[in-house]
């Protein structure tokens, strides 16, 4: 029954691939097999027990029935002995359904929990492995949606759907066959209301799926708006823009509202209609049922057995009916979750060729490479790398000094030449055992919530407190962290604020002394630091240089003097390259570039 | 089936009281910082407007649950037309200092002024009007380009963003972009490097035509060339608003009016670079760090690439 404002939403947003998603989601379970059969067997015993209970209460009530007609007619009484084995029996039938129902139940929910578990795990594997640019245009909210809503949502979905599923089935089929045995006739009458039942739950499911796959892509989209007004507080507020997030939550929200609230109500009204189409099938039965009892063609415990049928028949009709919404549900979510699993990853990695330890050798072969296919940022760029020798890379803001370090890291592929390292080209190696070459240390500082010495350990995990120590001295971080409470235990916080910025970069220091990688990747760029801290960085990262092949986004005037190459990038392109003196005598761009930056002086006034 | 669900509820019970209570937490916080009392209120965009001289009066501020202030007696002027610069060291409060300003806290001791109005008597969306506020972090909000540099002001026309892109020295990389300033922009910023979201987050600033330009460390991701360029830009066509500029580069800073130097909340020296590098030790140290004597004008002048050449060679000799 969809509304009068049902119709409002783009037809895009039902549920894409609903059969393909589920296949794809019992693939993906058929690891649990096992415990998945010997569940599903659990409940179906479980519910054929449950089944036989009403037929074997009957045989007692039509017992007691003809106990009480023999005494009236007096030849006779009721047999009690009979009565009482027969609800012995009864009561062992009934526990032992419920022995195995509580045991499916146990391990179906095992199965939910480690699914989910795994899924958890893989989208976080995921994320490693998934190209920078997807990062780059789809928001965190989104894929932190994903990792908790969306499993969660399938976890208690999955659990649900699969139980009621297959108890509902036996049920019916069990049910179906226990009727027809008691009464064909009445049987005939209780399936009349079949059809009945099936409209009602293609019409209202029909209307129900599309607003639960909308209402979790919504959820998804209102937690990144969360997120940014909550960093994005300060200029929020100074812009005068509170008014306005608001607003703009609030459309988001509001339409979380109505796909929530639509998704809600149609699932909702799934029961109170079952519910009826069940008590016209009971008022039907009982009536039908007196006639035939008074006709004499069945007994009175047959009818009591029946009475029940007709309530356990109905009664699996509308679970199926939610098992259908949560499936909905279910696939909807599983969908979001396999989208994310399925994204294009990096491309597949090669087989590292067996090598000797890296030297360092680094050589750009007329590389050309832009970020989206017809925007070309290099154009052909070579240059060859000795070990042990610095590259200096200087040019103005934006110019692409990251883009060719994002490329010797193979974070994106070249589109035309190559790049080697110890004349071995990157796309040959495993992406691992390349990065293993790297160490990096950037503006960014990235530090992690633990003690300093996890922090610094993290270059090397298996670097013992001593080593800690030796590359924190030598990193000259050792001074300031003795200084710390606690020392080298000492915790950082969640975003490391509670060590200064210029702390910060010498641990990140430290952390890449203790790598030991024959190449580093240094942006020198240290404006947040004070001036004490930011000689001893450049001291610990001239310490650091020494022996390695460095690329070094350069902004100290030694660094870039002292450079064996400068490459000189303008424009996204790589204009000019050589030494310091060199690039000056040539008098072009880097000469400018250079003088622009002292021509500065008091004398400008 | 009632005593069913009468179970599944006192089941479900607890946990909506849980999470009720934990919503309700945060519900029941509220702001210190409010509109004052609009029988006090000073407005006056409506007659005479605003000029934007900003006076910090003996302020002292501390975090709420910290027990030593951040700042400490801070007092200054900054007028329109004038550049004032603020140079410190890591975590001596600079940042603190500019965020009293918009009222993002307010201050414990003593007043901040604009145009001698307390600022916490202005209505809180009028004073932040006259503010264009570039903050130090990444801040620039899922969208387009243009919806970002608009973010003041949405209403505003397309010449003014322009004109506000042109100032901050953002056209160059906008226009290379295949959609310009339809370009989108991912949550936070990060599809852009740190230099044009430095920009793009002055344009934004620019595009409202505060009177009050504050600049909390903004230029760091900024070469030299680019910054330089755009504070000329800066001093051209927003020459009647007060800058005030947060850095720790000193060439960044070198020309302001007045330089203020902040050590650990307190003001140690104030006065031009010229003045400070004879008064202010720590200035001075600061200088040392990043400029070579020759550059600092401590000694001959000579032509400016010789005497950069000059400083390269004793800056490669340190080593």
């Amino acid at each position: 029954m969809p509304g009068p404002m049902g119709h409002r939403g783009p037809a895009a947003e039902r549920a894409k691939d609903f059969k393909g998603t589920l296949k794809k989601l019992i693939r993906y379970i058929a690891h649990e097999r096992i415990a998945l059969i010997v569940a599903i067997a659990c409940a179906v015993i479980s519910v054929v027990f449950n089944v036989v209970g009403p037929r074997v209460l009957g045989e007692a009530t039509t017992e007691l029935f003809n106990g009480i007609a023999a005494k009236v007619a007096g030849t006779g009484g009721i047999d009690f002995g009979r009565i009482g084995f027969i609800l012995a029996s009864l009561l062992c039938l009934y526990v032992t359904a419920a022995g195995f129902n509580f045991l499916q139940g146990w391990l179906m929910t095992g199965i939910t929990q480690r699914v989910c578990y795994r899924m958890r795990r893989e989208i976080i594997e995921k994320v490693d492995r998934m190209p920078l640019g997807y990062f780059e245009t789809n928001s965190v909210g989104d894929v932190l949606s994903r990792i908790t809503n969306d499993v969660d949502t399938l976890g208690q979905s999955l659990n649900q759907s699969v139980t009621q599923l297959i108890t509902s089935v036996t049920q019916i089929i069990g049910v179906t066959v226990m009727m027809v045995s008691v009464s064909a006739v009445l049987a005939g009458i209780t399936f009349l209301t079949i059809p009945v039942s099936l409209v009602l739950v293609v019409v209202v499911v029909g209307s129900s799926q599309r607003y639960f796959r909308r209402q979790q892509t919504l959820l998804g989209r209102v937690d990144g708006l969360i997120e940014e007004s909550f960093s994005g507080q300060s200029v929020i507020k100074v812009f005068n823009r509170e008014a306005r997030a608001v607003a703009d939550f609030d459309v988001d929200n509001q339409r979380l509202y109505e796909s929530g609230w639509k998704s809600q109500f149609f699932s909702g009204l799934m029961q109170p209609l079952m519910n009826f189409v069940a008590n016209l099938a009971y008022v039907a039965v009982v009536i039908v049922g007196a006639f035939l009892a008074v006709a004499g063609t069945i007994t009175l415990g047959d009818i009591q057995a029946f009475m029940q049928y007709v309530r356990n028949f109905t009664q699996p009709i509308t679970q199926l009916s939610q098992v259908s919404n949560m499936l909905q549900q279910l696939s909807a979510a599983a969908e979001r979750v396999f989208e994310f699993l399925d994204e294009a990853e990096e491309g597949p990695d090669a087989e590292t060729p067996a090598l000797p330890a890296c030297k360092g050798a680094v050589s750009f072969d007329h590389v050309r490479f832009g970020y989206v296919p017809n925007k070309t940022i290099i154009h052909d760029f070579s240059c060859n790398v000795e070990p042990g020798q610095t590259v200096a890379i200087v040019g103005p803001t934006g110019a692409g000094k990251t883009t060719l370090m994002k490329l010797l890291m193979r974070f994106y592929d070249v589109n035309a030449g190559s790049i080697t390292v110890d004349g071995v080209d990157l796309r040959d190696y495993a992406r691992d055992d390349l990065r293993r070459n790297f160490a990096m240390v950037l503006q960014d500082t990235w530090l992690f919530k633990g003690s300093v010495l996890e922090n610094i350990r993290y270059g090397r995990a298996d670097a013992t407190d001593d080593e800690v120590r030796a590359a924190a001295r030598a990193a000259l971080a050792d001074h300031f962290i003795q200084t710390l409470p606690g020392g080298y235990g000492f915790e950082l916080n969640e975003d490391a604020s509670n060590v200064s910025q210029g702390q910060k970069q010498l641990l990140t220091i430290a952390r890449a002394f203790i790598a030991d990688r024959p190449i580093l990747i240094l942006d020198e760029a240290t404006s947040n630091v004070d001036t004490r801290t930011e000689e001893r960085i450049q001291a610990a990262m001239d310490a650091l240089m020494q022996g390695r092949t460095s690329f070094v986004i350069a902004h100290r005037l030694s660094t870039i003097r002292n450079a064996d190459v400068i490459l000189v990038l303008k424009d996204g392109d790589i204009v000019e390259k050589g030494t310091h003196e060199e690039l000056l005598a040539a008098g072009g761009f880097y000469a400018e570039l250079y003088n622009s930056q002292f021509a500065e002086g008091p004398e400008e006034e | 089936m009632s005593f069913m669900i009468i179970t599944m509820i006192s089941v479900m019970l607890p946990r909506a009281d849980v999470a009720a209570e934990r919503v309700q937490e945060v519900l029941a916080t509220h702001s210190s910082i409010e509109d004052p009392d609009p029988a006090a209120q000073v407005t006056r965009e409506k007659g005479e407007g605003w000029r934007g001289v900003v006076s910090y009066n003996d302020v002292t501020f501390a975090y709420p649950d910290s027990d030593a202030p951040t700042l400490e007696h801070v007092s200054f002027t900054a007028e329109p037309g004038k550049t004032t610069a603020i140079i410190g060291s890591t975590g001596c409060g600079k940042s603190t200092l500019v965020q009293l300003l918009p009222r993002l806290y307010d201050v414990t001791e003593g007043s901040i002024t604009l145009d001698g109005v307390d600022v916490r008597s202005i209505g809180l969306e009028e004073l932040r009007r006259q503010i264009g506020y570039v903050p130090q972090k990444r801040m620039l909000f899922s969208g387009t380009i243009e919806s970002n540099i608009k973010y003041g002001d949405p209403a505003m026309s397309d010449d003014d963003m322009r004109a506000a892109a042109e100032i901050a020295q953002a056209t160059e990389f906008i226009d290379g972009k295949p959609d310009g300033y339809q370009s989108p922009i991912a949550q936070g910023g990060s599809n852009v490097s740190g230099g044009q979201n430095q920009r793009l987050s002055i344009a934004r600033a620019l595009a409202i035509h505060p009177k009050v330009l504050v600049f909390d460390d903004s230029f760091s991701a900024l070469d030299y060339k680019t910054d330089s360029v755009l504070r000329a830009k800066i001093a051209e066509q927003a020459s009647d608003a007060a800058v005030i500029i947060v850095a720790q580069r000193i060439a960044t800073i070198m020309h302001a009016e007045e330089i203020l130097v902040l050590d650990e909340g307190r003001i140690v020296g104030r006065g031009t670079h010229e003045e400070l590098l004879r008064s202010c030790p720590e200035y001075l140290e600061i200088a040392k760090s990043q400029l070579s004597p020759a550059e600092l004008g401590l000694e001959e002048e000579g032509g400016a690439q010789a005497s950069a050449a000059g400083a390269a060679d004793e800056k490669g000799g340190e080593r």
